[in-house]
């Protein structure tokens, strides 16, 4: 594609660089009246187009294998990308649903679990994604798992990744959603099948805890306000 | 033989009102080459604007977490910047080209509808100044195209997206009116002999453009009314909460920004189809293909505004068919520029500021083109959407293309105008500026949004590494601006002290050139008749053959002279 793009920009901006020295105005030079060329002109016409076809059979080419989510297990070398695709071949894949408000993140795990602004997944496990949107657009962009695929309220769309070596991908809000969309930071972090469980049961006792905390902290300001007043947050 | 009495000598049985020369002149006039000048005037001043605002954006940008604009201000600048440049500069600064040029170059005296047109210009101002009172308020800031949710009255409650719906209304109706009168004029009032063969290239872009203007501002004109009422009275168009669809606006507001995106850069086609064969001194290679390509162009812009969208929850197969018709406009797009590279082919060119404008328009336009065909492979898209990379790309189309082009026709259309030449040395000088600084600014935006920089960001973290060519960005930026104001302080000086044009200073092909600079107000004494695509040449050629037959009858009559005194100073010596 680059290379195409280059070889054309080259001899566009070489043939204007060309004639611009070889044709400037020079006395006793006249200029050749040529009005047109009809066979020169359906040739380029023909070759644009030629080279258009070629792009876009390539494109379609690849394009099963990017809406098809990898099936899970050892494989070299980073997997992504996109929206509309089936469900992971054998089934082995970890749903999560991401949803977008001003200003963060949120992902929920399929067992219950929770975490805002960062997504903590296993390697090597197809992650297919979700994605929603409870306020305003925002768009789901961490560059090196894939391309970017729009938050919309009322609508659900997707994507998938597969990671397959343990580190942490940054990536942020790409659809303009208020005052602090430069603030919407998206953190992936991939660790080991065994870590991200015990992470997992670790998360669930801190949410667990923070409702209790919660809880308490509610009755107590019940009971200095005297009233129920205060609304369940 | 019929003799015809000589008139009486009578009382005047009513007042004649003497013409006015002051300031409300100007702001009467139904004269459709003040009415060019007063939009040129006013999208100048619109122009600076915007690029004050740009500048602010790019010194926020300059360096890592910089506290110069805060969050609100930035996104109120970027909402105003976008708004500004494409609202009330690039679309109205075409129809001020359009209003003062087609006439005369199509040889009429004046557009179809005079007072309609003065209609337009007034719309357009008020529309401007509605929006940009909002500074004093709160200006907008779900950026220029006002996505809703964001845009709806619970996530922007200020009236400052209110005065922006009103400038879209304003500015749309002040097109739509400038439009029709545009097509009544080309199709009714060329001069005889000018058939649609022989409409010059400016015309038909100019043509083209008037009836985009049509088809497309119906539809944005509905969508900010549904969003006004989705405000203010309580429907649910785009409100997803009581089953709008956010969707709706998106498709609703590409139907009308992707025809947009030609309605500002056919005209700028049509300039360098002007420029480019005045310059090398022969004639555009291929006028039927740059014609037909015109129209194909604008045909398929209205098939194609899903683009703007591959990232939206949309079926694979839509996403395919927007791919296929995007990418098919870069067929006619491409035949155009490779027959604007033919044209100087064999010229004997001759290098003027509005050539070199028209040179630069080549090289970033295809730049601008080619990352476009990038763009249209949805999978391409999926990474670099709504990132630098898109910044770079449609400011190669619109400001190399756009503004280049509007550069191109100040240079060469300023002396028609004014009567007196812009400084060359100035304005080769500006375009250096331009073209540099605006390589520096954009080119490495590319990079950027490879690297995963997303647009309308206010501040970005020092450990993203984004800091050094952010800072190269905001250089360029600054290269260009300076550009931008050689070319004003040009304007300026030319306007006192330029060097008189005379009625054709370039020996150009159409028939503006025919009348004085500036042109009197009834535009020509007599109207040609039109043989060709280039009428001045038949014209030249003619009056060079008038002045050859005078001066043949002058030498006959000196050789007659002489030969007399000869003959008479022979009879005397013989007497």
């Amino acid at each position: 594609m680059l290379i195409i793009a280059a070889v054309i920009f080259g001899a566009v901006a070489g043939a204007l660089v060309l004639f611009l020295v070889r044709y400037r105005a020079r006395r006793g030079h006249v200029a050749s009246q040529v009005r047109g060329n009809t066979r020169l002109e359906i040739s380029w016409t023909g070759a644009a187009a030629l080279i258009l076809v070629v792009l876009a059979v390539l494109t379609f080419s690849r394009l099963h294998g990017m809406v098809t989510p990898a099936a899970s297990g050892d494989h070299a070398g980073a997997v992504f990308a996109t929206v509309d695709q089936p469900s992971a071949p054998g089934g082995h894949a970890l749903h999560i649903k991401i949803i977008g408000r001003q200003f963060i993140w949120r992902f929920d795990y399929p067992n219950g679990a929770y975490s805002y602004e960062e997504l903590t997944v296993p390697i090597n496990m197809t992650v297919v994604v979700d994605i929603y949107a409870v306020d305003v657009n925002h768009s789901w962009w961490v560059p090196k798992l894939g391309g970017k695929f729009d938050a919309i309220p009322g609508y659900v769309n997707h994507t998938w990744f597969k990671i397959t070596r343990p580190g942490v991908f940054v990536g942020q809000c790409a659809e303009l959603c208020g005052q602090h969309h430069a603030e919407m930071i998206a953190t992936v972090r991939a660790i080991p099948l065994a870590a991200w469980e015990a992470w997992v049961g670790r998360q669930k006792q801190l949410i667990a805890r923070a409702g209790v905390e919660g809880q308490a902290a509610h009755a107590k300001l019940n009971s200095q306000t005297g009233a129920a007043q205060v609304e369940n947050p | 033989m019929a003799t015809r009495a000589a008139p009486l000598p009578q009382i005047a049985s009513h007042r004649v009102e003497r013409e006015r020369r002051d300031w409300t002149s100007w702001i009467t006039t139904t004269d459709h080459k003040r009415i060019g000048i007063l939009y040129l005037a006013t999208c100048m001043v619109f122009f600076l604007i915007g690029g004050v605002e740009a500048v602010l954006m790019r010194s926020q940008l300059a360096v890592p977490n910089n506290t110069l604009i805060n969050a609100e201000h930035y996104n109120q600048l970027v909402t105003m910047h976008g708004t500004t440049m494409i609202f009330l500069f690039v679309v109205p600064v075409w129809a001020g080209f359009a209003n003062y040029l087609v006439p005369l170059m199509i040889g009429a005296r004046d557009m179809a509808f005079p007072r309609l047109n003065a209609l337009s210009y007034w719309l357009f101002v008020s529309g401007g100044v509605v929006f940009y009172a909002s500074v004093f308020w709160s200006p907008p800031d779900a950026g220029w195209f006002s996505y809703t949710p964001l845009s709806n009255g619970t996530y922007s409650p200020t009236a400052g997206q209110d005065t922006w719906i009103y400038l879209i209304h304003l500015t749309g109706l002040a097109s739509a009116i400038g439009a029709i009168n545009i097509v009544v004029t080309i199709a009714t009032m060329r001069a005889p002999g000018m058939g649609w063969g022989r409409l010059p290239l400016f015309c038909w872009g100019i043509l083209t453009q008037a009836i985009m203007l049509i088809v497309a501002i119906p539809v944005i004109g509905a969508a900010v009314t549904m969003l006004l009422t989705d405000r203010h009275f309580h429907t649910c168009y785009f409100d997803p909460r009581c089953g709008g669809s956010p969707l709706l606006w998106q498709h609703l507001f590409w139907f009308f920004g992707h025809p947009e995106v030609y309605i500002m850069i056919l005209p700028g086609f049509g300039v360098i189809s002007e420029v480019l064969p005045v310059f090398a001194r022969k004639p555009i290679f291929g006028y039927k293909a740059i014609a037909a390509s015109t129209v194909g162009i604008a045909f398929l812009s209205v098939l194609v505004w899903a683009h703007h969208m591959f990232t939206a929850p949309i079926p694979l197969v839509v996403l395919a068919f927007f791919m296929l018709s995007s990418m098919a406009i870069a067929v006619p797009t491409g035949v155009k520029v490779i027959n604007w590279v033919a044209t100087l082919w064999r010229g004997s060119i001759i290098f003027k500021t509005p050539l070199y404008f028209a040179c630069g328009f080549l090289v970033l336009f295809t730049l601008g083109g080619l990352s476009g065909v990038m763009l249209a492979i949805f999978p391409i898209d999926w990474q670099v959407h709504g990132s630098y990379f898109i910044v770079a790309h449609f400011h190669f189309v619109l400001v190399a293309g756009a503004v280049s082009a509007v550069m191109a026709a100040l240079y060469y259309w300023f002396p028609k105008m004014t009567g007196r030449m812009l400084s060359e040395s100035l304005g080769k000088l500006s375009f250096w500026f331009q073209f540099v600084g605006f390589l520096v600014t954009f080119g490495i935006q590319h990079s950027l949004g490879l690297s995963g920089m997303p647009r309308r960001v206010y501040t970005y973290n020092a450990h993203m590494d984004w800091g050094t060519d952010n800072l190269i960005s905001t250089v360029g930026a600054f290269i260009l601006a300076t550009g931008v104001l050689l070319t004003v302080a040009n304007v300026v000086r030319s306007l006192k002290h330029g060097v008189a044009a005379g009625p054709d200073p370039w020996r150009a092909n159409t028939l503006e050139w025919l009348t004085t600079s500036p042109p009197p107000v009834h535009d020509f004494d007599v109207i040609p008749k039109v043989l060709s695509v280039e009428p001045m040449q038949e014209i030249r050629a003619q009056i060079a053959g008038q002045s050859r037959a005078v001066d043949r009858q002058r030498a006959e009559a000196r050789h007659a002279r002489s030969v007399a005194a000869i003959v008479a100073r022979s009879a005397r010596r013989d007497a």
